[in-house]
């Protein structure tokens, strides 16, 4: 099995009157795994459906393996998909299910009963469940019952490999262990591999990129480390990670804000509204005086939390480490050089 | 780039859906409308006039009578009885409720000649209490009460059946908060069960009293098919049938044709109404 | 029968005592005379009134033309759950209320109308006559009568199970490169198997007892189609209590048995759809 590269270009599909899908570019390349975040409504699982051939863009080209998917029916795409709720088939035992896409080829292509059966118990062990072959799938666990459905997509030898909230309806630690696992599988496969995820943790682990969606578009695609380190928009900037925001405006090149007088950073923004965003750590505290007053410090290890009133706001900022942190009580200005600044865009904050 | 819209991958082609509406169509149609339209279509075969007539002979409207006294007497016994196991069956758990629970349902799965059959192994000429009844002048076998006790065996379920799901659906939380907030047992029943029970409540006392109008097997059986006296109007469409009086008995059918059309009207509004507050809980 | 937990609720104690006086008045002590009456002949009398060749043939023909009908039921209810749970079109709601005529018409209007259908000058028996086939006054018109009063019982049990299958499980037959049909065959119907089971076992339950639609369109040959609930309305006229008691227990039994059989082969078909 190897890896095809997949390329998306100006899909759009609605429903009713909302965009589930609009003008989407996507281009993965071979071999990639790539997360799928955001809000929920974003898309998400449409374009997985829509990649998979279960349900249709009304326009746009999708390329897999750089051929076109148009008129290529679902179960002739090749693409191993797995659902968020496995969607095993209830009445066949694991190895049946596991089977099944090979018990359905083609006549001319279809392996003998018994390569058949070996295949599907050679996944199993491969999944580390080689004992679970003869159980139905309400007999298992739901961990169990997520590398089945891997298995099964697997089965098909499929270039592509599509997850929908793969871990969506398991407890805490199974997840951990089993996106560890998961990974490790893409790699030794050589798969192509896009996953939905509405857990930033899990994409940010996981993933070589990240596709953050927003109304059916994407608004940034990038590694997890310039995802964090360089949001393209406030958007990006605030879905991931925690942010502290500042409204202002921009006039002469430089942002201003209401807030805090005196303030002013240099910005190449158009003239117009702004924000400004920073991670709680980027934010620097001046003692000796300052519109913002210190309601209380929490140390603890590494870290120092400080909370501070900021007229009707309070706003935490986290220290370094080695930095003596104020007295509750004091009054302090704050350091905001390392903001980044996005222009007011008018579909923020929907 | 054009692409055709299309709702889901799993929509068939049109073709197929097509054939496939058009053949269930078809056989519904064959199957369940021709009887209904043959019924009217023959009973106005004549014209208007002899279904007038047929409906204005004294023994029509003694059947018509005797169906509507049955069915006035079973239902709200019926319905009162079919309260009460609801209530006992869908609020408590004591051993047996199982048991009594299919005991409730079983005479759906008797045959209705065998529903009319028991009553006279009781009460017939040859029955137990027989020869006691004939020696103190009680008919009830070939009489009224027969007819009552058969059409009371056959419809007994209905109402039970219809409440039963719905009342352990939603549970007893409404009826505890009445009782923590003071109210008395009739209280309760009144202002908290009748009303989320209502539509439900319609629906079977629906059902039960079609099919004690509608009702033939059981009936037939302990009927002895006195003319004017013990036919009611199932029973009079299969003496006049036999009588080869085929446009009255055709009218008679038509009659209990629009009864059920009447039903599955109500039925319909009714599980409306049923989903709605299904919706709204 | 006492009551294991304490209850904040009113009304336990009568609303039982009610349903099981009437239970036992209407339903429990008349059917303990169909239990007990037959016995009057003895056992071996009882053996003989059931094996008369004219009784066997009845029970043979209510039983058979029972099941026969209800696997004639199977395509067809199949069919029209489909269309009914899966697509949209003028007229849906009409024919979903039509499906309960059957159960809604009374028996005896059934009866006549289909016979007036059947017969050689009726709108399908006219058809049927240059084809050689007649249909009322035969077993064949036994077997039309049930196929007319069984069809609601198949296509009502599937109809909730088609709604409730997963569109997933058939997405995903389609990932992984099956058919329509493979999927239709390897999926679909696998899991509707446990409910087309129930829907022939309640249809069947119905066409063995059934009389009223039946007995104006069979003719009621003896030996060739006569119904055994016919028979005992025919033993009863005859002042046999005990013999038309053994042929109802007879039935009774018999049904139970089958439905007990098909029940079981249910709950083993059933047991992973859960």
């Amino acid at each position: 099995m190897t890896g095809v590269a997949v390329t998306l270009r100006g899909l759009t599909k609605r429903f009713g009157n909302a965009a589930a899908l609009d003008d989407l570019h996507l281009a993965i390349a071979a071999g990639e795994f790539v997360a799928l975040l955001g809000p929920s409504g974003s898309g998400k699982t449409t374009l997985l459906r829509v990649l998979a051939g279960l349900e249709f863009a009304e326009t746009g080209t999708i390329e897999i393996g750089g051929r076109s998917m148009h008129d290529v029916p679902a179960r002739k795409r090749r693409i191993g998909f797995v659902f968020q709720h496995y969607a095993l088939f209830r009445h066949m035992t694991v190895a049946r299910n596991v089977a099944f896409g090979l018990e359905v080829m083609p006549r001319r292509d279809r392996p003998q009963p018994a390569a058949i059966r070996a295949r599907a118990q050679e996944l199993l062990e491969f999944m580390e469940i080689g004992g679970l072959a003869d159980r139905y799938p309400d007999q298992i666990s739901g961990g169990q019952r997520q590398r089945v459905a891997l298995a099964r997509a697997l089965a098909i030898e499929p270039t592509l490999l599509l997850l929908d909230e793969p871990f969506g309806a398991l407890d805490a630690k199974v997840r951990k262990n089993l996106r560890i696992w998961l990974r490790g599988l893409h790699d030794r496969m050589g798969l192509t591999s896009l996953f939905v995820t509405h857990d930033q943790a899990e994409a940010l682990e996981m993933a070589d990129r990240v596709a953050v969606l927003r109304a059916g578009r994407i608004e940034q695609v990038d590694t997890p480390d310039r995802l964090y380190a360089e949001p393209a928009n406030a958007f990006v900037h605030e879905f991931l990670g925690e942010s502290i925001r500042f409204d202002g405006a921009v006039s002469d090149g430089a942002v201003r804000f209401p807030l805090l007088p005196g303030v002013m950073l240099p910005t190449r923004c158009a003239a117009g509204p702004a924000v400004a965003l920073l991670r709680p750590h980027e934010i620097g505290l001046r003692p000796g005086g300052g519109p913002a007053v210190v309601e209380s410090v929490h140390a603890f290890g590494p870290l120092c939390r400080v909370r501070l009133r900021l007229a009707d706001r309070v706003i935490e900022v986290l220290l370094p480490e080695g930095t003596s942190p104020p007295a509750p009580g004091a009054a302090c200005g704050l350091d905001l050089s390392a903001a980044r600044i996005y222009p007011e865009s008018p579909r923020a904050g929907s | 780039m054009t692409s055709v819209p299309m709702p889901s991958a799993l929509t068939p082609p049109r073709l197929q859906r097509a054939v496939l509406i058009l053949l269930a169509v078809t056989l519904m149609g064959v199957l369940l409308l021709l009887p209904l339209v043959v019924v009217f279509s023959e009973a106005l075969s004549q014209g208007f006039e002899t279904v007038v007539e047929a409906l204005e002979t004294e023994d029509a409207r003694a059947a018509i009578e005797l169906t509507l006294l049955v069915a006035a007497i079973t239902v709200p016994l019926n319905t009162v009885c079919g309260m009460a196991a609801a209530w006992c069956l869908a609020r408590f758990q004591f051993p047996g409720r199982t048991l009594l629970a299919t005991l409730v349902e079983l005479p759906f799965s008797v045959s209705p000649v065998i529903s009319g059959l028991v009553w006279v192994l009781l009460f017939g000429a040859n029955g137990w209490f027989g020869p006691w009844l004939d020696a103190h002048g009680v008919r009830i076998i070939f009489a009224l009460p027969g007819l009552v006790l058969a059409t009371t065996f056959v419809t007994f379920p209905f109402v039970a059946r219809a409440l039963i799901p719905l009342m352990r659906a939603q549970g007893p939380a409404e009826e505890e908060a009445a009782l923590t907030l003071g109210a008395n047992a009739a209280q309760v029943f009144w202002h908290v069960t009748l009303p989320n029970i209502r539509w439900a409540l319609m629906y079977g006392v629906l059902l039960c009293n079609a099919r004690a109008m509608g009702e033939f097997g059981a009936v037939a059986v302990v009927s002895g098919h006195i003319r004017g006296q013990t036919l009611t109007m199932p029973l009079y469409v299969e003496a006049l049938f036999n009588d080869y009086d085929w446009v009255g008995a055709f009218t008679v059918a038509a009659l209990l044709s629009l009864l059920a059309l009447v039903t599955l009207g109500l039925r319909v509004l009714l599980e409306r109404h049923m989903d709605h507050g299904r919706g709204a809980a | 029968m006492r009551r294991p937990r304490r209850s904040a609720l009113p009304g336990f104690g009568l609303t039982l005592g009610l349903t099981l006086t009437w239970l036992s008045l209407i339903v429990l002590i008349p059917l303990a005379a169909l239990v007990l009456r037959p016995w009057e002949l003895g056992a071996a009398g009882v053996w003989q009134s059931l094996t008369d060749p004219r009784v066997l043939a009845a029970l043979r023909l209510s039983f058979g033309a029972a099941a026969l009908a209800a696997a004639i039921n199977l395509p067809f209810g199949l069919l029209i759950a489909w269309v009914m749970t899966r697509y949209r079109f003028p007229g849906r709601r009409l024919a979903d209320a039509l499906i309960d005529m059957p159960l809604a018409l009374p028996t005896a209007v059934a009866g006549i109308s289909l016979t007036a259908l059947f017969a050689p000058k009726g709108w399908i028996g006219a058809l049927l006559v240059p084809l050689g086939v007649k249909v009322a006054y035969t077993p064949l018109g036994v077997l039309v009568a049930l196929v007319f009063v069984g069809l609601p019982f198949v296509v009502r049990t599937l109809e909730p199970v088609m709604l409730d299958l997963p569109a997933e499980a058939e997405e995903a037959a389609a990932t992984l490169g099956a058919t329509r049909l493979q999927t239709l065959c390897r999926v679909v119907l696998p899991a509707l198997a446990p409910s087309l089971l129930t829907g022939f076992a309640a249809a069947l339950a119905r066409g063995v007892g059934e009389y009223g639609s039946v007995i104006f369109i069979a003719g009621n040959m003896p030996m060739v189609s006569e119904i055994a609930p016919l028979l005992i309305v025919i033993r009863l006229e005859q002042f046999d209590y005990a013999g038309a008691a053994a042929l109802g227990l007879a039935m009774l039994l018999l049904s139970f048995l089958l439905l007990l059989a098909l029940n079981r082969g249910q709950h083993r078909l059933a047991r992973h759809l859960a």
